[in-house]
């Protein structure tokens, strides 16, 4: 508890380049900028395979393949390909990560939809993309929102791996206090990144009430 | 990088199997010592907590609750903090990923109770089923499917973790990342890569044969 009121005490952790509102600016940028590429995947993808069947046995065995692709060996490699100019090196890792659960989850939605309900608004002569936009997203919407939610978690969680590669984000006080044994400082940065991670909860979680159904919610 | 290609195959070759604490044969077994210990333990505690939470179900909430917030916490920052308890060796990265699997496991085997039908367990009750044995017999096998698919996705993760270990010097596989990016040179990366997914979809296989052979039922 003193790591801590040691760190956010010192006013030279909160001004220029390095202190905390600049790295905390970027680490919401990377994940944010992860986030929403990986939902720009996924989500469409999810959806097409869940409503038509089609390619469900292939989404299933490579998502949980890429969960087993290690962030630290997809960044380095990365870096090492093209270079440390900009920040988007570290987007692949972060997008490869978040991408399995939005996709599990936006397809299991989908899949999961009562057979009859989608018999009904066939019968009610919907056509297929009215069936998918108008029926099936709204009532997949609880567990899309699930994996929007899982992925944010671990992005700003895995984020901090960042700044391994000299880049920027909250990993920058981790692995600055690793290198220099002054764990205030590491143990400060871990502190913002857990803050911020249970704030994308919480607004996941405030998401969900907001945009689902209140008839979609009264059934789960 | 000039003509240096991605992948050096005599590097493989001669870094295969030397005896040594850095061939690629070595890592990879204290890679799996560390990967699978974590999900054992955390099997072997979910399974209690789990029927605690079940049984009770106020308790289910907070333990959800505190298993998010460890969820959130970086891992390195947390292999970080184990180093200052319990010095460097397997254990700083053993007990962190024990509890990642926890938070995994824990609402696998809640939900996996929840699912029996109640008609089944008044069944069972009505057939003169000791509680004890109707837990035994009939709800723990019931909840195997349920279990077993948290325990692949705790597994392909503990899997694809183990390596961030490799910042503080305990990776196994991940040490290769650090061995590579701090030579600039990408064959032990790629190595590194291709052998923590082949490890994690073969041990996912595993999992789905021990599915198929622990519930015959499911066949029939």
């Amino acid at each position: 508890m003193n790591w801590l009121i040691d760190f956010f005490s010192n006013p030279a952790n909160w001004s220029g380049p390095g202190g905390i509102p600049v790295r905390l600016l970027e680490h919401l940028e990377f994940s944010v900028v992860a986030l929403l590429m990986a939902a720009a995947v996924a989500i469409p993808l999810g959806l097409w395979v869940g409503h038509t069947g089609r390619g469900s046995f292939v989404i299933v065995v490579s998502a949980n393949a890429a969960r087993a692709l290690p962030t630290l060996g997809i960044l380095v490699l990365v870096v090492l390909l093209v270079g440390v100019g900009s920040t988007w090196p570290v987007l692949v890792p972060l997008v490869l990560l978040a991408v399995p659960p939005i996709l599990v989850n936006t397809y299991e939605g989908v899949r999961g939809v009562d057979p009859d309900l989608r018999d009904a608004a066939y019968g009610m002569g919907l056509r297929g993309p009215q069936v998918l936009f108008k029926v099936l997203v709204p009532v997949a919407l609880p567990l899309i929102l699930l994996g929007l939610r899982l992925a944010a978690i671990q992005v700003v969680a895995t984020a901090t791996v960042a700044a391994y590669v000299g880049l920027g984000g909250l990993g920058r006080f981790i692995m600055d206090g690793l290198a220099t044994k002054n764990y205030t400082i590491t143990i400060g940065g871990a502190f913002l990144v857990v803050v911020l991670a249970l704030t994308a909860q919480a607004g996941f979680t405030l998401l969900s009430r907001v945009a689902v159904s209140p008839g979609v919610r009264r059934v789960r | 990088m000039g003509d240096e290609p991605l992948v050096r195959w005599d590097w493989i070759w001669r870094n295969w199997d030397t005896g040594r604490p850095d061939s690629i044969l070595a890592l990879l077994e204290s890679h799996i010592v560390m990967a699978f210990l974590p999900v054992l333990f955390g099997l072997l505690l979910a399974v209690p907590l789990g029927l605690a939470s079940a049984r009770w179900r106020w308790l289910y909430q907070p333990t959800v609750s505190v298993m998010n917030v460890v969820y959130s916490l970086p891992s390195i920052a947390i292999f970080i903090v184990m180093l200052a308890i319990t010095g460097l060796g397997q254990a700083t990265v053993i007990v962190p990923l024990t509890f990642y699997s926890l938070a995994i496991l824990i609402p696998a085997v809640v939900d996996g109770l929840t699912s029996i039908p109640d008609h089944v367990r008044s069944s069972a009750v009505a057939m003169g089923f000791t509680p004890l044995r109707r837990l035994v017999r009939v709800e723990l096998p019931l909840a195997v499917p349920v279990v077993l698919a948290g325990l692949r996705v705790a597994t392909v993760s503990s899997i694809s973790l183990v390596s961030v270990g490799a910042l503080i010097g305990q990776g196994g596989l991940g040490y290769l990342f650090i061995d590579g990016w701090q030579r600039q040179f990408t064959t032990p990366i790629v190595v590194g890569i291709v052998a923590t997914v082949l490890l994690a979809v073969t041990a996912d296989g595993l999992l789905v044969l021990a599915q198929r052979l622990l519930t015959p039922w499911r066949r029939a």
